[in-house]
């Protein structure tokens, strides 16, 4: 079970998980040694998973980013097994989630200008299998940036 | 726009993977110089590719065993109650991300909860009476995977 001082590290540690532990240390009113314990355990026992490099797509040139959620086919057993292998193979898919509701899965596409989204949509998209439906969300502001949990 | 090389492409693959890999062992691994590495990550930071680091949590562990997320309708448009509603949203600490998109909604958001229960609580006194909100769909996330994209 994680006590208060856990949650304290994380709070930190999720909002700059740059910080070194002398620095997350004197955040969190303890010691060098306690955060790098503590932070050794969270991560042997699976509470922190990892920290990955966030990319900025805009940066290289991917100007447009889609939301687009599918409703499919579910007639067909293999439907969500074969359309989230087909979409795995489009490297401008960026996330592909899949939900309880109205929609089955979600895919982020990410592409250079409307032009080659419109190519995208055509050839890579519409071709997926077992589609019965879309719906496109087309981004355009990130009003509020991905904070982590509520600690 | 910054131009990436093959070994740039291959960094920024090692970096989405896992983002505390010192220049070093990434260097053994792509045939590099530590310096050399360093140089290459730095340029592509100080480019702006690299938007920062995200710690990744097992939110299941943390005991958020739910994520939703919520397309929101606007109720009236206008600039004064768009303003009102990304400031009101974005205040509420189980949303994560709030993003503005064109489609059928105005808004998606990503929602944490501790159970369907504690989502339906945050649902009725947050989200509900959010100013200008209107339409609301739900959608509980079931699986997520992250993509390296087009690298």
């Amino acid at each position: 079970m994680l006590d208060e001082t856990d949650r304290r590290i994380l709070r930190h540690l999720q909002a700059d998980p740059t910080l070194t532990t002398a620095e997350l240390a004197d955040l969190c009113d303890t010691s060098s040694a306690t955060c790098a314990r503590r932070i050794a355990r969270m991560e042997s026992s699976g509470v922190i998973e990892g920290q990955e490099a966030v990319i900025d797509w805009a940066v290289l040139g991917y100007a447009v980013e889609v939301s687009l959620r599918f409703t499919l086919d579910k007639t067909q057993p293999r439907a969500f097994d074969e359309f989230i292998a087909a979409a795995r193979d489009v490297p401008e898919v960026v996330e592909i989630q899949t939900f309880l509701g109205r929609v089955d899965v979600r895919l982020s596409v990410i592409a250079r200008d409307m032009g080659h989204y419109q190519r995208l949509y055509r050839d890579r998209i519409l071709t997926l299998p077992h589609i019965a439906d879309i719906e496109a969300l087309m981004h355009i502001a990130r009003i509020k940036e991905d904070t982590g949990l509520p600690l | 726009m910054i131009d990436l090389d093959d070994t740039d492409r291959a960094l920024l693959r090692a970096l989405t993977q896992d983002a505390t890999q010192s220049a070093g062992a990434l260097g053994r691994d792509l045939g590099l110089s530590q310096p050399a590495t360093w140089r290459r990550i730095r340029r592509l930071q100080n480019a702006g590719v690299i938007r920062g680091r995200k710690l990744r949590l097992n939110a299941e562990a943390l005991g958020f065993g739910v994520t939703v997320f919520l397309g929101v309708k606007l109720a009236r448009k206008g600039r004064i109650s768009l303003e009102d509603f990304e400031r009101a949203v974005s205040a509420i600490p189980e949303v994560q991300t709030v993003e503005h998109v064109l489609g059928l909604y105005d808004f998606r958001l990503r929602v944490v909860a501790r159970d369907l229960a504690d989502f339906e609580r945050v649902l009725r006194r947050r989200l509900m009476t959010l100013p200008g909100a209107g339409d609301m769909e739900s959608n509980v996330l079931l699986s997520e995977e992250r993509r390296p994209g087009p690298i």
